[in-house]
């Protein structure tokens, strides 16, 4: 407050002056930095709060590397080279970030214009591969059964040890069911669409073809999950109640459920800042090319929107960690 | 920011002749620990997959012990791996990215320990509840898995 302190050289300090500055920092940034602060708390709560699920459930955790296992345009099993190629992508458009910035100073706008420019485009091919990952996640790869228990029953070819999928052994019965309406139940206000195939004819393909056998959720002592006998398997499809077909808040074919829920929300909120960053980078973008910062002298926007920047990437950082690594 | 920027990285060793060139070579930093953390999460090589010590005796001594080595007795030495190489990236995207190495040093603490200390107390009140929960399903008297 300028006009409650009655010396000169308090009077700078206090107000952010130019000469004695006490943090050495513009009010907007260091705004944006306690902003960054209270943002990586947040993350903090929502990565702390998927390890306590984890610890929760040591022994029959999803593996990731088994989840994501899909490359755009190719197929096959390539485990976590889609998602290091996505991180790659971040990193750069940290880089081409912090070059704007670097230009910045130095006042070269049509640098900065370029710079920005790149780091947009990054944004955006970042966003497309999460909505790509989302999508595949989503449909699904092999289905599975969920017994009474909420477990999850996923099936593995008995002499080669892949994974099988549904659709590749369950026999069609032509059975008619008919989608449940709202007015046959009190509680009731419609259903989703109804997985290709019904717990039946999952079971009558299981008992015709004996090279299936059962994988349940829970992990033996090297880490792999564990696969049951033919009779062990039969045993536990007789609790089977659906059949499982790719991920959604509720169900989930890859294993424990609170996996694909914090799958959902923790990209999800990811994805949204990046979303958000791409967003104020290309209103700096056109504020650049319009000479704003060039009438101001200087482009600190550019550096604020920076730091908000490599925090995304930064969160990245220890998504890819806990989520696809550990 | 001023607008002097402190080139050397990797406490002095290596100097970089401008700002640009550093932001090249953390990039190459920043990719090549990217590499090896992918490589090691492809091939997991079987050495790394089980814990380097084993837990002690509880008691005393014991259970201070187990708290002390706790990364080294539940963690697998690859998650441990993970995990550094993880903060090593964030510090260099931290320090050199958001030019947290050119702040004042008090601003800098400001930013950076604040988080520190409310992070690990989360993680470790979290986890020690989530172990616990753990060994309720494990060894209650309660079926789950029907």
């Amino acid at each position: 407050m300028d006009t409650t302190v009655t010396t000169g050289t308090a009077e700078s300090v206090w107000s952010g002056g130019s000469k004695n500055k006490p943090l050495g920092a513009s009010y907007g940034k260091m705004m944006m930095w306690f902003f960054i602060v209270s943002d990586a708390l947040t993350f903090s709560g929502f990565i702390a709060s998927y390890g306590f699920s984890r610890f929760k459930f040591a022994d029959s955790w999803p593996i990731a590397d088994e989840v994501f296992t899909h490359v755009p345009l190719f197929h096959g099993n390539y485990p976590m080279i889609y998602v290091a190629i996505m991180t790659f992508i971040l990193i750069m458009s940290s880089v081409t970030m912090v070059l704007a910035v670097d230009a910045g100073h130095k006042l070269q706008k049509n640098r900065v214009v370029w710079y920005m420019f790149f780091t947009v485009i990054g944004g955006i091919i970042f966003l497309s591969s999460q909505a790509w990952e989302w999508a595949t996640f989503i449909k699904g790869d092999f289905g599975a059964i969920e017994t009474k228990g909420g477990r999850i029953l996923q099936f593995v070819k008995a002499d080669t040890g892949e994974r099988a999928a549904i659709r590749d052994f369950a026999t069609p019965l032509h059975e008619e069911r008919v989608d449940h309406t709202n007015n046959k139940g009190v509680w009731f206000f419609g259903e989703s669409t109804l997985p290709a195939y019904s717990v039946n004819e999952v079971v009558t393909g299981f008992k015709a073809d004996s090279n299936i056998l059962v994988r349940v959720e829970n992990i033996n002592e090297d880490g792999h999950k564990i696969v049951l006998t033919r009779d062990e398997s039969l045993k536990r499809l007789a609790g089977s109640k659906y059949v499982v077909e790719g991920a959604n808040l509720i169900h989930n074919e890859y294993g424990s459920r609170l996996f694909a829920d914090f799958f959902f929300f923790i990209t999800g909120f990811h994805g949204f800042h990046v979303f958000t960053g791409v967003l104020l980078n290309v209103i700096v973008f056109f504020n650049v090319i319009i000479g704003t910062y060039e009438r101001r002298k200087h482009y600190e926007m550019v550096e604020k929107v920076g730091l908000y920047w490599h925090f995304v990437d930064l969160v990245w950082v220890f998504v890819f960690t806990f989520f696809y690594l550990v | 920011m001023a607008h002097e920027h402190k080139l050397a990285i990797f406490r002095g060793r290596l100097k970089f002749k401008d700002n640009i060139q550093k932001i090249w070579g953390v990039l190459i930093f920043l990719s090549l620990v990217t590499l090896v953390e992918v490589i090691l999460g492809i091939y997991k090589p079987s050495i790394l997959m089980k814990p380097l010590i084993s837990a002690f005796e509880p008691g005393l001594l014991g259970s201070t012990m187990n708290f002390l080595l706790s990364p080294f007795i539940y963690l697998k030495p690859l998650n441990l791996i993970f995990i550094v190489l993880t903060l090593v990236k964030a510090y260099y995207i931290a320090w050199d990215f958001m030019h947290l190495r050119d702040e004042k040093k008090g601003f800098r603490r400001a930013i950076v320990w604040i988080p520190v200390f409310l992070i690990s107390y989360i993680v470790f009140i979290l986890l020690t509840e989530g172990s616990y929960i753990f060994d309720i399903y494990h060894s209650g008297f309660v079926k789950w898995n029907f």
